[in-house]
């Protein structure tokens, strides 16, 4: 998001640059390389996504995403999103109102905490969970003896995907409420604002496409997890199988057009995601242009 | 510990307090629960169980492809930042845009369509496995994997640093009659080096913990193509929490020595940018 706004000086600088250019051969050279790899890297494996899923044509597409197993995991994968993104919503709200808008000692050690999640293999990640809620964990025989399935079951992923989707909204949070003072909300309150008034109609204004962009990559996360997912869930089939999951079941039973049929979902989401973030680097940048007009 | 400092907003109390109880409950907790487990264990135990002959070949499977990967994106995506940045050219927008992707992709996704398309009946593998370049259940794949995941890193870091160097210097040089490959070699490499060398520890930092895209195409066959993170399921699947204790533990050492020094590395790069 940050690299968006000098971008547009950048390119009106670009035409201006007789005898600091690269010949145009070179120029052509290097970008016949740096396209082949985005070609390769990028294109290709999307493109191959929604191609493999429609070998078999749109009949077989529909049924292999209403097979019950499949469904099952498509709902559960959105059960997990409703769940987990407001939770980090909430926390995300609280702790960049708490980061942004005071001043105390620790803060710098409290940010590194809320990055923690970030620098952990979702596999270690999954592994916390385990070592805390399974059978042979901590709390394993008295969950145990009260009935309480925690690993293996919903709880579990649910848990696993808030730890590795933890400082999404946070970390989007924190630099738009600080850029953005607390000046307005100060004057609010003066004006006889409540502190819940001042937030509902100060704060959360001035956030809200922060807020936005936090929430789909949280979510995007969230209903794509693998790793960790897959250490607590136990692949119980129409049970504890989100979509990544039952994609990789469905691979490993040799059924290809199906499991891409299902991971064509999750790639439009990604693709859905990377338009919310283009479109709003661009609203920026045009905000951007129109400040510096005025 | 916490002092308000004059602050006329309310709310302090209540954010602040939840934060605190939402980062204990679900990061610190886990997180102190493995150290428990790991203290509970002998350093003779521990030792044994992190240096088995599997795990020594899965950390160097997971060291050298991830280092491999982030090389590659090092010389490409700094090539790719470069030709984005200074460069107008049909679906330059576009490509731009695309460069997230990786980011948003679920790693299982990519992970299916890599060892499809390196198969060797998949839309690039029927041209490379006949020259020899087999992507499928080999190194190469987790290479390739990672170099996918890896890839928007070094491109986002070097980007802005690109967009605010100032064309004067390059001017200057030009005057003065230097030719632009030497511009390049004195002027413009070393003040670009620290952020490709950022890019580059991100991309390798991430690599190391990945899984999703990997399983799929590297077959994980032990001894030659498996990863450290599917040696830990290995083993509690086979109930062997210590074992996969012990090499998480290995893991998250490393990942939080890298953190520091990434934190070490983007201050010196950010070092030209005030």
């Amino acid at each position: 998001m940050a690299g968006a706004l000098p971008k547009r000086n950048a390119a009106s600088n670009v035409q201006s640059r007789r005898g600091t250019e690269e010949s145009p051969f070179v120029k052509w050279v290097l970008i016949s390389i740096a396209m082949s790899f985005c070609l390769v890297f990028l294109f290709v494996p999307l493109v191959n996504v929604f191609a493999q899923a429609l070998t078999k044509g749109l009949g077989y597409y529909w049924t292999s995403l209403t097979h019950p197993d499949s469904w099952a995991a498509i709902k559960l994968t959105l059960l997990v999103g409703a769940i987990c993104v407001p939770l980090n919503v909430v926390f995300g709200l609280a702790a960049a109102w708490a980061i942004a808008k005071f001043e105390f000692r620790g803060k710098s050690l409290l940010i590194t905490l809320i990055d923690l999640p970030f620098s952990v293999s979702p596999v270690v990640a999954g592994l916390m969970f385990v070592v805390l809620f399974g059978l042979q964990g901590f709390f394993g025989r008295w969950l145990n003896e009260h009935e309480i399935r925690i690993i293996f079951a919903v709880p579990g992923i649910i848990l696993a995907t808030v730890f590795v989707t933890f400082p999404f909204v946070a970390r989007e949070l924190i630099p738009v409420m600080q850029s953005t003072g607390s000046e307005q909300e100060q004057a609010a309150m003066t004006l006889g604002a409540s502190g819940w008034q001042t937030f509902w109609h100060v704060t959360l204004p001035s956030v809200k496409w922060g807020l936005l962009y936090g929430v789909i990559l949280c979510n995007a996360r969230a209903m794509g997890e693998f790793g960790a997912v897959s250490v607590v869930s136990g692949h119980i089939t129409g049970l504890t199988d989100t979509m990544p999951l039952r994609v990789e079941k469905l691979y490993n039973e040799y059924n290809a057009p199906a499991a891409f049929a299902l991971a064509s979902l999750l790639a439009l989401l990604a693709l859905l995601t990377l338009v919310v973030k283009t479109f709003m680097e661009w609203r920026q940048a045009r905000r951007y242009e129109r400040a510096q007009h005025h | 510990m916490l002092d308000k400092r004059h602050n006329p907003l309310p709310g302090f109390g209540l954010t602040m307090g939840f934060t605190l109880f939402y980062l204990t409950a679900l990061v610190l907790i886990p997180f102190a629960g493995l150290i428990i487990r790991t203290l509970g264990m002998t350093w003779g135990d521990f030792w044994h169980l992190a240096t088995t002959d599997r795990a020594l070949a899965a950390y160097r499977m997971t060291f050298g492809a991830s280092l491999a990967a982030a090389a590659a994106n090092a010389v490409f995506g700094s090539l790719l930042a470069w030709v984005l940045v200074r460069y107008d050219f049909p679906g330059r927008r576009l490509v731009d845009a695309m460069v997230d992707f990786p980011f948003a992709l679920p790693t299982a996704v990519a992970g299916l369509t890599l060892a499809n398309l390196f198969a060797a009946n998949g839309w690039l593998g029927q041209f490379l496995v006949p020259w020899g370049i087999k992507g499928a259940f080999t190194p190469l794949g987790v290479v390739i994997a990672l170099t996918f995941v890896g890839l928007p890193f070094v491109v986002r870091t070097l980007q802005p640093v690109l967009e605010n160097l100032e064309p004067e210097i390059e001017e200057a040089a030009a005057t003065l009659g230097s030719s632009r490959l030497r511009t390049f070699l004195t002027i413009l490499a070393p003040t670009l080096f620290p952020a490709v060398l950022t890019g580059f520890a991100l991309a390798f930092a991430r690599a190391v913990g990945e899984f999703g895209s990997i399983v799929f195409i590297s077959g994980n066959l032990p001894f030659k193509t498996e990863i450290a993170p599917y040696l830990i399921i290995m083993r509690l699947e086979e109930y062997d929490y210590s074992g996969a204790i012990a090499l998480a533990v290995v893991l998250l050492c490393f990942s939080f020595l890298f953190l520091g020094a990434i934190n070490m590395l983007e201050q010196w790069s950010g070092r030209f940018q005030r």
